[in-house]
């Protein structure tokens, strides 16, 4: 692996949540325009880790970290650096996706008015090109003004991800989005990711191994904080060098 | 047939739950009852009373004549000025109370231990408090500095001021309250997104709590508008034929007139028409006040689902 196609590096990185360790010295790089995995059991540790790679812990109190994580070689707990900003190169996506109580287009065009907007025209090609990214488009284009609330579970979620995506971030954080999704839509979803990666760097936590081993290019399996094996997909899935992990794919435990 | 019996059986009911059934529905007959009741004994009273000259003239002759419409436009204009200043301040402090302060810190438990002091002072005291620090304190600042002698008087100003701090605890109460309601999702949401917390705040969680700040303005202007005994201290009158027409002008208020009709008539028997047609003109001004409310409240209840 060539060392410029890193895009998020991790290493000993420790988690606190007040005195209770949540992650013990974490190390390892995702690769850029790939799909990295996060699986393991809950309360594994693996969406804090997801978590703290866009300072969304930050929301947490009792939340304390040390060690380094950096994207593109800066470091993301830099007391200098611009959280805000931050926030928009690494967009996420949530495993209980409330869209919010605005309209289709409100939706995917929030994070573009924050700032100076830009002039409308632009908004709606961004509006309309995300929404096309999220291949949402086609069942909504004709109902772009009505509330979003309105949508079924799985167009909800894509539009999570369109809202997300229409901020052009550098990679996409993906914490269980299919949970609470019936399989037609998860299988959309996946496939959205598949094509998203040409263009993002995706992370994505999930409880559903199959999907782990379908969608992601390397996967790295938590237990208890830890991280016990991370490695290619194909390999971790076929021929997992730790026991646990093993046990773990072969829905022995957990 | 069997499952018939076996139904009656669970339907059937002990007496401690007709007791825990009747007690509740009881209580609510009563207070319905009460209502109706009230509602009733005024409108009997008050109706023949109530004419357009009535609603539309100034009092006359010692208030034994004449109409009520100075103290009606005085009430108004009163509830409103409070809302003014009191929704905001009261929506500002639970704003900083749920979105910014750490619930555990010093300051925050010392403003929500004001916050529910404030609700249990009576509301003379927040007379005589408007009297010495709005009037002779403030007023009499402005009068010093500006070498005039208008602010330092009774006056409208005053007299909505501090109404509204006596009703900016139900104000704060009821936003916060609305503002718990908001999914930590949508905040989490907008704040991903790149939002500030300020943005987050204006953006997506005042305009989700909009029903309960609407709710607190609703039960703040409730209050105000019937409570008599801070504005006749600092601002309400006996008898004012006219209208008041800047901030500093005094100006006749319902709750203070009916008051005013009921025990400082020279004639107490041609006063009581009047009384009771200004009694009801009161309960249909905070009835419709609370319907119009109520239509808003609905109307973006549907909006936003």
């Amino acid at each position: 692996m060539a060392k410029d196609s890193v895009k998020i590096k991790i290493r000993n990185f420790n988690v606190l949540y007040g005195e209770k360790q949540a992650l013990n010295d974490i190390t390892l790089d995702v690769q850029i325009n790939k799909v990295t995995a996060f699986i393991g059991p809950s309360g594994c540790g693996k969406s804090t880790l997801l978590r703290s790679i866009n300072r969304m812990n930050d929301l947490i109190d009792t939340f304390s970290a040390n060690g380094k994580l950096t994207i593109d070689e800066t470091d993301v707990y830099d007391p200098d650096i611009d959280v805000v900003e931050l926030r928009k190169k690494v967009g996420m996506v949530f495993q209980k996706s409330i869209p919010f109580p605005k309209s289709i287009y409100e939706n995917v065009a929030y994070g573009l008015r924050l700032n100076q907007a830009p002039p409308t025209t632009e908004v709606d090609d961004i509006v309309e090109n995300s929404l096309k990214k999220a291949a949402l488009w086609d069942e909504v284009k004709d109902r772009l003004h009505d509330s979003a609330t309105g949508l079924s579970g799985g167009q909800q979620q894509r539009l999570c991800i369109a809202r997300a995506v229409a901020v052009n971030p550098e990679i996409l954080l993906m914490d269980e989005p299919c949970s609470a999704l019936d399989p037609i839509s998860t299988a959309k979803i996946e496939e959205l990711i598949e094509e998203l990666k040409d263009s993002y760097t995706i992370v994505i936590v999930t409880h559903n191994m199959q999907q782990a081993a379908r969608v992601s290019d390397s996967t790295g399996f938590f237990y208890m904080g830890d991280l016990i094996e991370f490695d290619k997909t194909r390999t971790l899935f076929t021929s997992p060098s730790k026991k646990e992990t093993e046990d773990y794919i072969t829905g022995r435990f957990g | 047939m069997n499952a018939d019996v076996i139904a009656r059986k669970t339907i059937k009911r002990t007496k401690s739950e007709y007791l825990a059934l009747g007690l509740p529905a009881f209580s609510a007959f009563v207070l319905v009852g009460l209502i109706i009741l009230l509602l009733a004994h005024f409108i009997w009273h008050g109706m023949p009373g109530l004419t357009w000259e009535f609603l539309t003239q100034s009092p006359r002759n010692n208030n034994t004549e004449g109409g009520i419409f100075p103290a009606i436009y005085g009430t108004v204009i009163l509830v409103f000025m409070m809302s003014l200043l009191g929704v905001p301040i009261g929506t500002a402090t639970a704003v900083y109370l749920s979105e910014y302060a750490r619930q555990s810190s010093f300051f925050a438990r010392s403003v929500r231990f004001g916050v529910n002091t404030l609700a249990g002072v009576p509301s003379i005291v927040f007379g005589l408090f408007g009297v010495g620090f709005f009037m002779q304190f403030i007023g009499k600042g402005i009068d010093t500095a500006s070498g005039s002698d208008i602010w330092s008087k009774p006056s409208l100003i005053w007299s909505a001021a501090t109404l509204s701090v006596l009703t900016l605890p139900v104000v704060i109460v009821s936003v916060e309250e609305a503002l718990r309601t908001v999914p930590q999702e949508l905040r989490a949401a907008s704040l991903a997104l790149g939002a500030t917390k300020w943005q987050t705040i204006w953006k997506v969680v005042l305009p989700n709590s909009m029903t309960g700040i609407l709710t607190g303005s609703i039960l703040a202007i409730g209050r105000g508008a019937g409570e008599v005994a801070p504005v006749i201290f600092v601002g309400a009158v006996y008898s004012l034929p006219e209208l008041p027409s800047s901030l500093t002008d005094q100006f006749m208020h319902m709750g203070y007139h009916i008051y005013v009709l009921a025990t400082q008539s020279p004639n107490a028997a041609e006063a009581l028409p009047l009384q009771y047609a200004s009694t009801l003109v009161l309960l249909l001004l905070a009835f419709s006040l609370n319907l119009t409310a109520g239509l808003i409240r609905m109307r973006i209840r549907k909006q936003q689902s």
